[in-house]
């Protein structure tokens, strides 16, 4: 009975922490490294959308990156509703949160290491990211302009 | 006796370098134009300066060395020698002053990197970088593929003697036809009309798979210009891995095979020959060791038991080796997987076929199909020698566009630059293991930069110690020489010490 008990306890004890490390998120690097130990279990990952949104038919591909490496998303296209930007040179992408399966090796996709989001929660807004003109590069490029033609005089002086 | 050089020398060097950074400085209005067409002001600025910088240097060059002679084989070697340095250090002010790589020495090594078709990345945080810097990175590999000298023939300079002695030294020993001008031209033909095909292959994959108009045919060119110049930029962070496209996979399978073929059998496909793809020792060659490579990775593979299915096994085995073997080093896998999931018998097999490359006057490096068949008919001669009798003639021939005797010459050739590679793969290991890393992830990675492959186990990143990135670049640099070049320079040095 007293084994029985402490078994019990210690399935307990791995299931909290489990559901912990999911609810925490995980890194693109633990996943990336660690693959074989997550491989078919339900994940947390949360990161930028870049580039774009892939439709194909009802579901999509996306990928997200946590600032160290990107990963592919395979989501239903529906999910996707709320996302307004995805990160680009211009933009900043949608921040969010995805919990799903994690695949080391998908025999759904060809081996690519992805994961099959159940359900998604943007965290936050992306936005357009203003360009302001770099006035140091202007000057240098000024000096330079400046620069150029006076070397061609100078160099036809050394010919004659 | 060595003859020290004289200041004629450095005259003549200057003049045609200054040719070159001339004909680099044309190039950067391609990227700038990029920069119009999608708005970007900033990157735009980046590349006035980097123009305004080399149509400075190239000025300079060709006025104060203005001279009317010919270049002699010393010279030509060493303009092609400098010019790809001066190369990567004009062609990375443009990458640097974009804040996306953490120092110049990051910036060069990009450069080299993609000059030297090679693939090998310190880009920090590449999915936000501009369509204008990312257009940049992909366009240098295909300068570079085709060869920043063979541009400068093309373009910029006009028959003259030494165009072939500069033409050599970029490793392409062969004429496709009488002229070297022309060839140069021709060189250009095929790739331009392969460009627009693989483009619009791409692009329209790029569409079937949700991307818009516009980035699937960015994608595309840039894609099409690093798979066919066997060069593995990508404008996404993920490699080939961002599309989660197996029709994606196959083409880019195709282009790097077709940037893997020698320029001359090209154009006999092209003329209609299309048995000389069979008979030509080079492509028999490149089948056999495909077949081979791929046994050895899979073994690995399977070793492992890495992937759970055989279609999976296939797909990613399969695309790593045709990636390594062609020099591309596109991927499909994460950096990390290589080096954790992927046996030592399966990154050893990756590791020989990224060695051997792919045809000679084609965009790859490394040892490459044409001296490996040399030297196994080579191998075959004397085993025939042994085994007859004494006074018997053995006369061993190759077939490559036309009949060739197997000479002690063509051998000797052969084995001497299959040898000044592995000793430069053996050399970037060793330097890896100084530097604290494993003894096969430094093979690997040090192979990956020698034979212009780009193929990553994870060793290659920001973070790396500065001295591996200077060696890593000297591989790069003397691995697309094929040497011959970089030897000169060195010859030169020497001779300016010792010489009378």
């Amino acid at each position: 009975m007293k084994n029985i008990l402490s078994l019990i306890v210690m399935v307990l004890l791995t299931v909290v922490f489990c559901a912990t490390a999911a609810a925490q998120g995980l890194s693109s690097t633990a996943l990336i490294n660690q693959a074989k130990e997550y491989d078919g279990k339900t994940v947390t990952y949360a990161g930028e959308l870049i580039g774009e949104i892939m439709r194909r038919g009802e579901f999509a591909w996306v990928n997200i990156s946590d600032g160290e490496h990107s990963i592919g998303v395979w989501i239903n296209a529906a999910l996707l509703k709320d996302i307004n930007f995805t990160g680009n040179f211009k933009t900043r992408g949608d921040t969010v949160e995805v919990t799903g399966v994690f695949y080391r090796a998908c025999p759904e996709h060809g081996g690519d290491l992805d994961i099959h989001a159940q359900g998604l929660r943007k965290l936050a807004s992306g936005r357009m990211v203003g360009e302001k003109l770099n006035s140091d590069k202007l000057t240098l490029i000024i000096v330079l302009l400046v620069a150029l033609p006076c070397i061609w005089i100078l160099t036809l002086f050394k010919h004659k | 006796m060595i003859l020290k050089p004289h200041l004629e020398d450095l005259k003549i060097i200057g003049f045609y370098l200054g040719k070159i950074i001339l004909g680099l400085a044309v190039t950067m209005t391609l990227p700038l134009l990029v920069a119009l067409i999608f708005q970007e002001l900033n990157p735009a600025l980046d590349f006035i300066l980097g123009i305004e910088i080399s149509v400075l240097a190239g000025l300079i060059l060709v006025k104060v060395c203005h001279t009317e002679k010919d270049l002699n084989w010393m010279q030509g070697m060493i303009v092609v020698s400098l010019s790809w340095v001066v190369a990567m250090v004009l062609g990375a002010i443009p990458l640097y002053l974009s804040s996306h790589w953490k120092s110049f020495l990051d910036a060069c090594f990009e450069a080299m990197s993609g000059f030297a078709t090679t693939g090998l990345v310190l880009v920090q945080d590449l999915d936000h970088l501009s369509f204008t810097h990312n257009f940049w990175r992909h366009l240098i590999m295909f300068l570079g593929g085709q060869g920043i000298v063979v541009i400068a023939l093309s373009f910029f300079v006009r028959g003259f003697s030494g165009a072939f002695k500069m033409y050599v030294g970029e490793a392409r020993d062969e004429k496709i036809m009488p002229n070297v001008i022309n060839t140069a031209r021709f060189i250009w033909l095929v790739s331009i009309v392969y460009l627009i095909l693989g483009t619009l292959a791409l692009g329209i994959t790029g569409m079937a798979n949700g991307m818009s108009p516009l980035n699937s045919f960015f994608h595309g060119v840039c894609i099409f210009m690093t798979a066919f110049d066997t060069g593995g930029f990508t404008p996404q962070s993920q490699s080939i891995l961002y599309y989660h496209s197996f029709v994606y996979e196959v083409i880019t399978i195709i282009i790097m095979v077709l940037g893997a073929i020698n320029f001359k059998l090209h154009y006999h496909l092209w003329m209609g020959n299309r048995r000389e793809l069979f008979k030509n020792i080079e492509t028999r060659t490149f089948f056999i060791t495909v077949a081979v490579t791929f046994i050895v990775v899979v073994a690995g593979l399977s070793q492992a038991q890495a992937y759970p299915t055989a279609v999976t096994l296939f797909r990613k085995g399969f695309y790593q080796l045709i990636s390594g073997h062609s020099g591309t080093g596109f991927q499909t896998v994460y950096a990390q997987q290589l080096g954790a999931e992927w046996s030592p018998l399966a990154l050893a097999g990756l590791i020989i076929a990224m060695s051997l490359g792919g045809a000679v006057c084609s965009t790859t490096g490394a040892i490459k199909m044409l001296r490996l068949g040399i030297i196994i008919k080579a191998f075959k001669e004397d085993l025939k020698r042994i085994m007859m009798p004494e006074r018997s003639l053995v006369i061993e021939k190759l077939h490559h566009i036309r009949e060739i005797f197997l000479e002690d010459k063509l051998v000797k050739g052969a084995l001497m630059i299959t040898l000044a590679y592995i000793i430069l793969y053996g050399f970037g290991a060793l330097v890896g293991m100084f530097f604290g890393y494993p003894f096969l992830a430094s093979l690997f990675e040090s192979t990956s930069a020698a034979a212009n492959v780009g193929l990553s186990c994870g060793i290659t990143g920001p973070g790396m110690p500065a001295g591996l990135k200077i060696i890593y670049i000297l591989q790069m640099w003397a691995g697309r020489l094929e040497f011959m070049s970089v030897f000169t320079i060195l010859g030169v040095l020497i001779a300016r010490i010792e010489g009378k």
